[in-house]
Protein backbone atom coordinates (compact mmCIF):
# COMPACT_ATOMS: atom_id res chain seq x y z
CA UNK A 1 0.00 0.00 0.00
CA UNK A 2 1.86 3.08 -1.46
CA UNK A 3 1.00 6.30 -1.98
CA UNK A 4 3.50 7.19 -5.01
CA UNK A 5 5.04 10.26 -5.55
CA UNK A 6 4.20 13.84 -6.49
CA UNK A 7 0.40 13.34 -4.87
CA UNK A 8 0.25 14.74 -1.84
CA UNK A 9 0.11 17.91 -0.48
CA UNK A 10 3.09 19.75 1.51
CA UNK A 11 1.20 19.94 4.92
CA UNK A 12 0.58 16.27 4.77
CA UNK A 13 4.36 15.62 3.77
CA UNK A 14 5.59 17.17 6.66
CA UNK A 15 2.75 15.75 8.92
CA UNK A 16 4.02 12.11 7.59
CA UNK A 17 8.01 13.49 8.09
CA UNK A 18 7.33 14.52 11.57
CA UNK A 19 5.46 11.47 12.69
CA UNK A 20 7.41 8.97 10.90
CA UNK A 21 10.85 10.63 12.42
CA UNK A 22 9.17 10.86 15.90
CA UNK A 23 7.93 7.10 15.42
CA UNK A 24 11.44 5.69 14.31
CA UNK A 25 13.38 7.50 17.09
CA UNK A 26 11.20 6.08 19.86
CA UNK A 27 11.85 2.47 18.18
CA UNK A 28 15.70 3.32 17.85
CA UNK A 29 15.97 3.72 21.72
CA UNK A 30 13.66 0.67 22.58
CA UNK A 31 16.07 -1.14 20.58
CA UNK A 32 19.58 -1.53 22.36
CA UNK A 33 22.52 -3.03 20.15
CA UNK A 34 21.95 -7.01 21.64
CA UNK A 35 18.56 -6.67 19.94
CA UNK A 36 19.59 -4.75 16.79
CA UNK A 37 21.03 -7.58 14.43
CA UNK A 38 17.39 -9.60 15.45
CA UNK A 39 15.53 -6.42 14.19
CA UNK A 40 17.71 -5.91 11.38
CA UNK A 41 17.25 -9.94 9.90
CA UNK A 42 13.33 -9.63 11.01
CA UNK A 43 13.28 -6.82 8.95
CA UNK A 44 14.70 -8.75 5.97
CA UNK A 45 12.47 -11.68 6.57
CA UNK A 46 9.38 -9.66 6.81
CA UNK A 47 10.34 -7.75 3.87
CA UNK A 48 10.47 -11.23 1.94
CA UNK A 49 7.42 -12.45 3.00
CA UNK A 50 5.53 -9.47 1.83
CA UNK A 51 7.10 -10.83 -1.81
CA UNK A 52 4.78 -14.04 -1.34
CA UNK A 53 1.20 -13.88 -3.61
CA UNK A 54 -1.48 -15.29 -1.98
CA UNK A 55 -4.51 -16.00 -4.00
CA UNK A 56 -7.80 -14.81 -2.97
CA UNK A 57 -10.33 -16.10 -5.21
CA UNK A 58 -9.58 -15.54 -8.56
CA UNK A 59 -6.81 -12.70 -7.95
CA UNK A 60 -3.47 -13.03 -6.37
CA UNK A 61 -2.43 -9.99 -3.72
CA UNK A 62 0.73 -9.46 -1.91
CA UNK A 63 1.17 -10.00 1.75
CA UNK A 64 1.67 -6.67 4.30
CA UNK A 65 1.40 -8.62 7.65
CA UNK A 66 2.04 -4.93 9.58
CA UNK A 67 -0.07 -6.67 11.99
CA UNK A 68 2.46 -9.75 12.45
CA UNK A 69 5.05 -7.05 12.53
CA UNK A 70 4.24 -4.95 15.21
CA UNK A 71 2.82 -8.00 16.92
CA UNK A 72 7.31 -9.69 16.49
CA UNK A 73 8.79 -6.19 16.53
CA UNK A 74 6.78 -4.14 18.74
CA UNK A 75 8.06 -0.33 18.54
CA UNK A 76 10.99 -1.45 16.13
CA UNK A 77 7.88 -1.93 13.85
CA UNK A 78 8.79 1.90 12.98
CA UNK A 79 12.52 1.83 11.73
CA UNK A 80 11.74 -1.26 10.03
CA UNK A 81 9.31 -0.43 8.16
CA UNK A 82 10.98 2.82 7.10
CA UNK A 83 13.93 0.97 6.48
CA UNK A 84 11.90 -1.76 4.32
CA UNK A 85 10.48 1.43 2.01
CA UNK A 86 13.81 2.78 1.67
CA UNK A 87 14.97 -0.22 -0.21
CA UNK A 88 11.84 -0.61 -2.12
CA UNK A 89 12.52 3.31 -3.27
CA UNK A 90 16.04 1.72 -4.21
CA UNK A 91 15.73 -1.70 -5.43
CA UNK A 92 12.46 -0.80 -7.39
CA UNK A 93 11.63 2.56 -7.52
CA UNK A 94 8.27 2.45 -5.86
CA UNK A 95 7.73 5.48 -4.06
CA UNK A 96 10.34 8.32 -3.38
CA UNK A 97 11.95 10.04 -0.34
CA UNK A 98 9.73 12.56 0.11
CA UNK A 99 6.39 10.24 0.68
CA UNK A 100 8.79 7.91 3.00
CA UNK A 101 7.15 9.68 5.57
CA UNK A 102 4.13 9.34 5.14
CA UNK A 103 4.12 5.78 3.99
CA UNK A 104 6.02 5.04 7.11
CA UNK A 105 3.36 6.43 9.42
CA UNK A 106 0.90 4.70 7.37
CA UNK A 107 2.00 1.16 7.74
CA UNK A 108 3.61 1.57 10.99
CA UNK A 109 1.80 2.98 13.36
CA UNK A 110 -1.45 1.04 13.08
CA UNK A 111 1.20 -1.69 13.85
CA UNK A 112 1.96 -0.56 16.92
CA UNK A 113 -1.38 0.57 18.24
CA UNK A 114 -2.21 -3.01 17.48
CA UNK A 115 0.39 -4.54 19.41
CA UNK A 116 -0.08 -2.04 22.27
CA UNK A 117 -4.18 -2.79 22.24
CA UNK A 118 -3.56 -6.80 21.56
CA UNK A 119 -0.31 -7.73 22.72
CA UNK A 120 -1.46 -8.88 26.51
CA UNK A 121 -4.09 -11.13 24.05
CA UNK A 122 -1.22 -12.57 21.98
CA UNK A 123 0.73 -13.47 25.16
CA UNK A 124 -2.19 -15.41 26.68
CA UNK A 125 -2.99 -18.86 24.74
CA UNK A 126 -5.71 -20.64 23.37
CA UNK A 127 -8.53 -18.77 22.03
CA UNK A 128 -7.91 -15.25 22.95
CA UNK A 129 -4.25 -15.70 21.11
CA UNK A 130 -6.20 -16.52 18.22
CA UNK A 131 -8.63 -13.52 18.35
CA UNK A 132 -5.75 -10.90 19.24
CA UNK A 133 -3.72 -11.93 16.86
CA UNK A 134 -6.56 -11.79 13.97
CA UNK A 135 -7.23 -8.30 15.49
CA UNK A 136 -4.07 -7.69 14.81
CA UNK A 137 -4.03 -8.54 10.95
CA UNK A 138 -7.34 -7.72 10.24
CA UNK A 139 -6.88 -4.11 11.81
CA UNK A 140 -3.33 -3.02 10.96
CA UNK A 141 -4.27 -3.63 7.25
CA UNK A 142 -7.24 -1.74 7.63
CA UNK A 143 -6.12 1.30 9.47
CA UNK A 144 -3.22 1.62 7.11
CA UNK A 145 -5.67 2.02 4.49
CA UNK A 146 -7.57 4.26 6.31
CA UNK A 147 -4.65 6.07 7.42
CA UNK A 148 -3.64 6.04 3.50
CA UNK A 149 -7.14 7.28 2.04
CA UNK A 150 -7.15 10.03 4.98
CA UNK A 151 -3.59 10.93 3.61
CA UNK A 152 -5.56 11.38 0.29
CA UNK A 153 -8.63 13.24 1.59
CA UNK A 154 -6.50 15.88 3.37
CA UNK A 155 -4.34 16.73 0.19
CA UNK A 156 -7.81 17.57 -1.89
CA UNK A 157 -11.13 16.46 -2.07
CA UNK A 158 -10.49 15.47 -5.85
CA UNK A 159 -8.77 12.39 -4.16
CA UNK A 160 -11.98 11.52 -2.12
CA UNK A 161 -12.97 9.05 -4.14
CA UNK A 162 -9.72 7.56 -4.99
CA UNK A 163 -9.20 6.95 -1.25
CA UNK A 164 -12.55 5.40 -1.18
CA UNK A 165 -11.67 2.84 -3.78
CA UNK A 166 -8.22 2.16 -2.29
CA UNK A 167 -9.68 1.61 1.11
CA UNK A 168 -12.25 -0.93 -0.75
CA UNK A 169 -9.74 -2.43 -2.49
CA UNK A 170 -7.97 -3.66 0.28
CA UNK A 171 -11.05 -5.33 2.30
CA UNK A 172 -10.29 -8.32 1.11
CA UNK A 173 -6.89 -8.37 1.99
CA UNK A 174 -7.65 -7.65 5.43
CA UNK A 175 -9.84 -10.93 5.80
CA UNK A 176 -6.75 -13.02 4.54
CA UNK A 177 -4.27 -11.02 6.32
CA UNK A 178 -6.01 -11.51 9.63
CA UNK A 179 -6.71 -15.37 9.00
CA UNK A 180 -2.72 -15.56 8.02
CA UNK A 181 -1.58 -13.28 11.28
CA UNK A 182 -3.63 -15.66 13.66
CA UNK A 183 -2.08 -18.76 12.03
CA UNK A 184 1.61 -17.39 11.94
CA UNK A 185 1.53 -16.45 15.56
CA UNK A 186 0.23 -19.36 16.59
CA UNK A 187 3.03 -21.34 14.76
CA UNK A 188 5.40 -18.90 16.59
CA UNK A 189 3.73 -19.53 20.26
CA UNK A 190 4.48 -23.08 19.40
CA UNK A 191 7.66 -23.17 18.06
CA UNK A 192 9.46 -19.80 19.29
CA UNK A 193 6.98 -18.31 22.17
CA UNK A 194 10.14 -16.35 22.72
CA UNK A 195 9.50 -13.92 19.85
CA UNK A 196 6.02 -12.78 20.95
CA UNK A 197 7.22 -11.95 24.67
CA UNK A 198 10.53 -10.08 23.67
CA UNK A 199 7.66 -8.01 21.65
CA UNK A 200 6.71 -6.49 24.54
CA UNK A 201 6.44 -2.01 23.62
CA UNK A 202 8.87 -2.52 27.28
CA UNK A 203 11.18 -4.80 25.25
CA UNK B 1 14.62 -10.51 -8.17
CA UNK B 2 16.24 -8.69 -5.38
CA UNK B 3 19.18 -7.46 -7.30
CA UNK B 4 20.84 -4.03 -7.96
CA UNK B 5 21.18 -4.17 -11.51
CA UNK B 6 21.50 0.11 -11.44
CA UNK B 7 24.00 0.18 -9.06
CA UNK B 8 26.61 -1.04 -11.04
CA UNK B 9 28.85 0.85 -13.78
CA UNK B 10 31.81 2.99 -15.17
CA UNK B 11 29.07 6.27 -15.66
CA UNK B 12 30.18 9.22 -14.65
CA UNK B 13 26.54 9.31 -12.46
CA UNK B 14 28.11 6.21 -11.08
CA UNK B 15 31.82 7.58 -10.14
CA UNK B 16 29.72 10.69 -8.14
CA UNK B 17 30.22 10.66 -4.53
CA UNK B 18 27.34 8.70 -2.97
CA UNK B 19 26.51 11.45 -0.36
CA UNK B 20 26.53 14.00 -2.88
CA UNK B 21 24.11 12.23 -5.11
CA UNK B 22 21.94 11.15 -1.94
CA UNK B 23 21.98 15.23 -1.18
CA UNK B 24 20.97 15.94 -5.30
CA UNK B 25 18.63 13.22 -5.28
CA UNK B 26 16.76 14.77 -2.32
CA UNK B 27 16.78 18.05 -3.22
CA UNK B 28 15.39 18.35 -6.65
CA UNK B 29 12.71 15.96 -5.02
CA UNK B 30 11.41 17.75 -2.67
CA UNK B 31 11.14 20.45 -5.15
CA UNK B 32 9.50 18.46 -8.00
CA UNK B 33 6.85 16.87 -4.79
CA UNK B 34 6.19 20.30 -3.36
CA UNK B 35 5.73 22.20 -7.10
CA UNK B 36 2.05 23.65 -7.87
CA UNK B 37 2.77 24.36 -11.23
CA UNK B 38 3.84 21.99 -14.31
CA UNK B 39 6.96 24.05 -15.45
CA UNK B 40 8.75 22.97 -11.85
CA UNK B 41 8.65 18.80 -12.67
CA UNK B 42 9.17 19.61 -16.00
CA UNK B 43 12.49 20.98 -15.40
CA UNK B 44 13.49 18.12 -13.01
CA UNK B 45 11.67 15.69 -15.29
CA UNK B 46 14.38 16.88 -17.95
CA UNK B 47 17.51 16.63 -15.59
CA UNK B 48 16.58 13.40 -14.31
CA UNK B 49 16.33 11.79 -17.89
CA UNK B 50 19.31 13.16 -18.59
CA UNK B 51 21.12 11.98 -15.73
CA UNK B 52 19.13 8.94 -16.84
CA UNK B 53 21.09 9.00 -19.86
CA UNK B 54 24.00 9.31 -18.90
CA UNK B 55 24.08 6.71 -16.43
CA UNK B 56 23.98 4.88 -19.39
CA UNK B 57 20.84 2.25 -17.36
CA UNK B 58 19.81 -0.88 -19.25
CA UNK B 59 16.71 0.56 -21.36
CA UNK B 60 14.98 -2.88 -20.79
CA UNK B 61 15.02 -2.54 -16.92
CA UNK B 62 14.35 1.14 -16.70
CA UNK B 63 11.02 0.50 -19.25
CA UNK B 64 10.15 -2.11 -16.52
CA UNK B 65 10.50 0.00 -13.82
CA UNK B 66 8.82 2.90 -15.45
CA UNK B 67 5.42 0.75 -16.83
CA UNK B 68 5.47 -0.27 -12.95
CA UNK B 69 5.85 3.38 -11.21
CA UNK B 70 3.23 4.49 -13.36
CA UNK B 71 0.31 1.58 -13.03
CA UNK B 72 -0.74 3.87 -9.99
CA UNK B 73 -0.73 7.22 -12.32
CA UNK B 74 -2.95 5.27 -14.64
CA UNK B 75 -5.49 4.76 -12.10
CA UNK B 76 -5.46 7.97 -11.04
CA UNK B 77 -6.47 8.90 -14.49
CA UNK B 78 -9.08 6.82 -14.50
CA UNK B 79 -11.16 8.78 -11.46
CA UNK B 80 -9.73 12.29 -11.08
CA UNK B 81 -10.67 14.47 -14.59
CA UNK B 82 -14.03 12.59 -13.20
CA UNK B 83 -13.96 13.51 -9.59
CA UNK B 84 -12.16 17.05 -9.40
CA UNK B 85 -15.13 20.06 -9.51
CA UNK B 86 -14.81 22.13 -12.21
CA UNK B 87 -16.07 23.06 -15.73
CA UNK B 88 -16.44 20.06 -17.74
CA UNK B 89 -14.67 19.73 -20.75
CA UNK B 90 -16.56 16.28 -21.94
CA UNK B 91 -19.76 15.85 -22.40
CA UNK B 92 -21.56 14.22 -19.11
CA UNK B 93 -22.48 10.82 -19.33
CA UNK B 94 -24.81 9.69 -16.22
CA UNK B 95 -23.74 12.74 -14.91
CA UNK B 96 -20.00 12.23 -15.09
CA UNK B 97 -17.69 14.46 -17.22
CA UNK B 98 -14.33 15.10 -17.68
CA UNK B 99 -13.29 18.43 -15.84
CA UNK B 100 -10.35 21.03 -16.91
CA UNK B 101 -9.26 21.14 -13.67
CA UNK B 102 -8.99 17.70 -12.88
CA UNK B 103 -7.41 16.88 -16.30
CA UNK B 104 -4.76 19.39 -15.01
CA UNK B 105 -4.33 18.33 -11.39
CA UNK B 106 -3.67 14.44 -13.34
CA UNK B 107 -0.88 15.84 -15.84
CA UNK B 108 0.39 17.72 -12.85
CA UNK B 109 0.55 14.55 -10.93
CA UNK B 110 2.48 12.35 -13.88
CA UNK B 111 4.53 15.01 -14.22
CA UNK B 112 5.59 14.85 -10.57
CA UNK B 113 5.83 11.20 -10.23
CA UNK B 114 8.12 10.68 -13.27
CA UNK B 115 10.48 13.74 -12.31
CA UNK B 116 10.91 11.91 -9.18
CA UNK B 117 11.16 8.82 -10.72
CA UNK B 118 13.77 9.96 -12.61
CA UNK B 119 15.62 11.63 -10.37
CA UNK B 120 15.58 8.31 -7.58
CA UNK B 121 16.25 5.49 -10.60
CA UNK B 122 19.84 7.92 -11.87
CA UNK B 123 20.59 9.05 -8.68
CA UNK B 124 19.60 6.98 -5.37
CA UNK B 125 19.51 3.11 -7.37
CA UNK B 126 23.54 4.06 -8.87
CA UNK B 127 24.38 3.73 -5.13
CA UNK B 128 25.06 0.31 -3.83
CA UNK B 129 23.44 -0.01 -0.64
CA UNK B 130 26.50 -0.76 1.51
CA UNK B 131 27.37 2.99 0.39
CA UNK B 132 23.99 4.57 0.70
CA UNK B 133 23.91 3.20 4.02
CA UNK B 134 27.42 5.51 4.75
CA UNK B 135 25.76 8.43 3.02
CA UNK B 136 22.85 8.17 5.24
CA UNK B 137 25.04 8.36 8.33
CA UNK B 138 27.13 11.33 6.47
CA UNK B 139 23.55 13.51 6.40
CA UNK B 140 22.76 12.73 9.85
CA UNK B 141 21.17 9.89 10.32
CA UNK B 142 21.16 7.83 13.49
CA UNK B 143 24.18 5.54 13.54
CA UNK B 144 21.26 2.51 14.89
CA UNK B 145 19.32 3.30 11.87
CA UNK B 146 22.45 2.94 9.12
CA UNK B 147 23.15 0.04 11.19
CA UNK B 148 19.49 -1.68 10.88
CA UNK B 149 19.70 -0.10 7.23
CA UNK B 150 22.79 -2.04 5.95
CA UNK B 151 21.95 -5.41 7.75
CA UNK B 152 18.57 -5.64 6.49
CA UNK B 153 19.93 -5.04 3.18
CA UNK B 154 23.00 -7.51 3.99
CA UNK B 155 20.51 -10.15 4.53
CA UNK B 156 17.85 -9.42 2.51
CA UNK B 157 19.37 -12.07 0.05
CA UNK B 158 20.09 -14.50 1.99
CA UNK B 159 16.59 -15.23 3.63
CA UNK B 160 15.31 -14.77 0.13
CA UNK B 161 16.60 -17.90 -0.92
CA UNK B 162 15.82 -19.57 2.33
CA UNK B 163 12.06 -18.73 1.05
CA UNK B 164 12.66 -19.82 -2.36
CA UNK B 165 14.09 -22.79 -0.55
CA UNK B 166 11.40 -23.54 2.10
CA UNK B 167 8.62 -22.50 -1.33
CA UNK B 168 10.11 -25.33 -3.61
CA UNK B 169 10.08 -27.96 -0.85
CA UNK B 170 6.40 -27.13 -0.57
CA UNK B 171 6.15 -27.42 -4.84
CA UNK B 172 8.08 -30.88 -4.48
CA UNK B 173 5.36 -32.19 -1.74
CA UNK B 174 2.46 -31.45 -4.33
CA UNK B 175 0.79 -27.80 -2.71
CA UNK B 176 -0.74 -26.06 -5.44
CA UNK B 177 -1.99 -22.03 -4.19
CA UNK B 178 -5.62 -22.07 -3.99
CA UNK B 179 -8.27 -19.75 -1.34
CA UNK B 180 -8.47 -22.34 1.00
CA UNK B 181 -8.20 -23.03 4.70
CA UNK B 182 -5.14 -25.94 3.82
CA UNK B 183 -3.48 -23.85 1.47
CA UNK B 184 -3.49 -20.60 3.88
CA UNK B 185 -2.25 -22.72 6.61
CA UNK B 186 0.50 -23.80 4.46
CA UNK B 187 1.26 -19.78 3.69
CA UNK B 188 1.22 -19.20 7.48
CA UNK B 189 3.57 -21.99 8.27
CA UNK B 190 6.19 -20.71 5.28
CA UNK B 191 5.51 -17.32 6.49
CA UNK B 192 6.21 -18.47 9.78
CA UNK B 193 9.31 -20.74 9.24
CA UNK B 194 10.30 -17.67 7.61
CA UNK B 195 10.75 -15.63 11.04
CA UNK B 196 11.81 -18.22 12.99
CA UNK B 197 15.08 -19.23 11.19
CA UNK B 198 15.39 -15.46 10.44
CA UNK B 199 15.55 -15.05 14.31
CA UNK B 200 17.51 -17.89 14.94
CA UNK B 201 20.48 -16.77 12.05
CA UNK B 202 20.53 -13.47 13.58
CA UNK B 203 21.32 -14.49 17.28
CA UNK B 204 23.90 -16.90 15.44
CA UNK B 205 25.32 -13.68 13.71
CA UNK B 206 25.23 -11.47 16.56
CA UNK B 207 27.21 -14.21 18.64
CA UNK B 208 29.56 -14.12 16.08
CA UNK B 209 29.91 -10.80 16.06
CA UNK B 210 30.63 -10.30 19.52
CA UNK B 211 33.39 -12.71 19.73
CA UNK B 212 34.84 -10.63 16.95
CA UNK B 213 34.71 -7.90 19.73
CA UNK B 214 31.83 -5.85 17.57
CA UNK B 215 31.29 -2.85 20.11
CA UNK B 216 28.80 -1.17 17.86
CA UNK B 217 30.72 0.77 15.43
CA UNK B 218 32.51 -0.19 12.26
CA UNK B 219 35.90 0.69 11.29
CA UNK B 220 35.00 1.46 7.11
CA UNK B 221 37.65 0.37 4.73
CA UNK B 222 36.36 3.17 1.97
CA UNK B 223 35.79 6.29 3.54
CA UNK B 224 33.97 9.28 0.97
CA UNK B 225 35.95 11.37 -1.42
CA UNK B 226 34.53 14.13 -2.92
CA UNK B 227 36.59 15.68 -5.62
CA UNK B 228 36.25 18.61 -7.77
CA UNK B 229 33.73 16.99 -10.43
CA UNK B 230 31.70 16.00 -7.26
CA UNK B 231 31.27 19.20 -6.20
CA UNK B 232 30.22 20.32 -9.89
CA UNK B 233 27.76 18.18 -10.12
CA UNK B 234 26.11 18.81 -6.64
CA UNK B 235 26.38 22.46 -7.27
CA UNK B 236 24.95 21.94 -10.89
CA UNK B 237 21.61 19.67 -9.26
CA UNK B 238 21.40 22.47 -6.85
CA UNK B 239 21.27 25.28 -9.10
CA UNK B 240 18.41 23.51 -11.18
CA UNK B 241 16.48 22.79 -7.74
CA UNK B 242 16.44 26.15 -6.77
CA UNK B 243 15.56 27.07 -10.48
CA UNK B 244 12.31 24.51 -9.96
CA UNK B 245 11.49 25.98 -6.81
CA UNK B 246 12.23 29.94 -7.95
CA UNK B 247 9.90 28.91 -10.77
CA UNK B 248 7.24 27.35 -8.69
CA UNK B 249 7.26 30.05 -6.22
CA UNK B 250 6.66 33.21 -9.20
CA UNK B 251 3.73 31.22 -10.20
CA UNK B 252 2.28 30.55 -6.76
CA UNK B 253 2.59 34.47 -5.66
CA UNK B 254 1.13 35.07 -9.71
CA UNK B 255 -2.13 33.03 -8.01
CA UNK B 256 -2.77 34.09 -4.43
Amino acid sequence: MHISEGVLSGPVLACGWALAAGGVALGLRRVDYDRLMTVAILSAAFFVASLVHVPIGPVSVHLILNGLLGAVLGLAAFPAVCIALLLQAMLFQFGGLVVLGVNTVDMALPAVVCALVFGPLLRAGGKARLVGAFCCGFLAVLGAGLLTALALALSGEAFLTTAKLILLAHVPIMCAEGVLTAMVVGFLAKVRPEMLASSGLAG
Amino acid sequence: MIDEPLSRGPSPVHRRDPRFRLVACLALSLVAALAVNSGTPLVILAAGLVMTGLARLPLGLVARRFTAVNAFVAFLWLVLPFTTPGTPVTAAFHGIAATREGVALATLITLKANAVFFCVLSLLATIPAPALGGALRAVGVPDKFAFLFLFTYRYLHVIHEEYGRLATAARLRGFAPATSLHAYRTYAALVAMVLVRAYDRSQRVYQAMLLRGFSGRFASLDGFRAGRGDLAFLLAALAVAVAGGALDLTFWRGHV
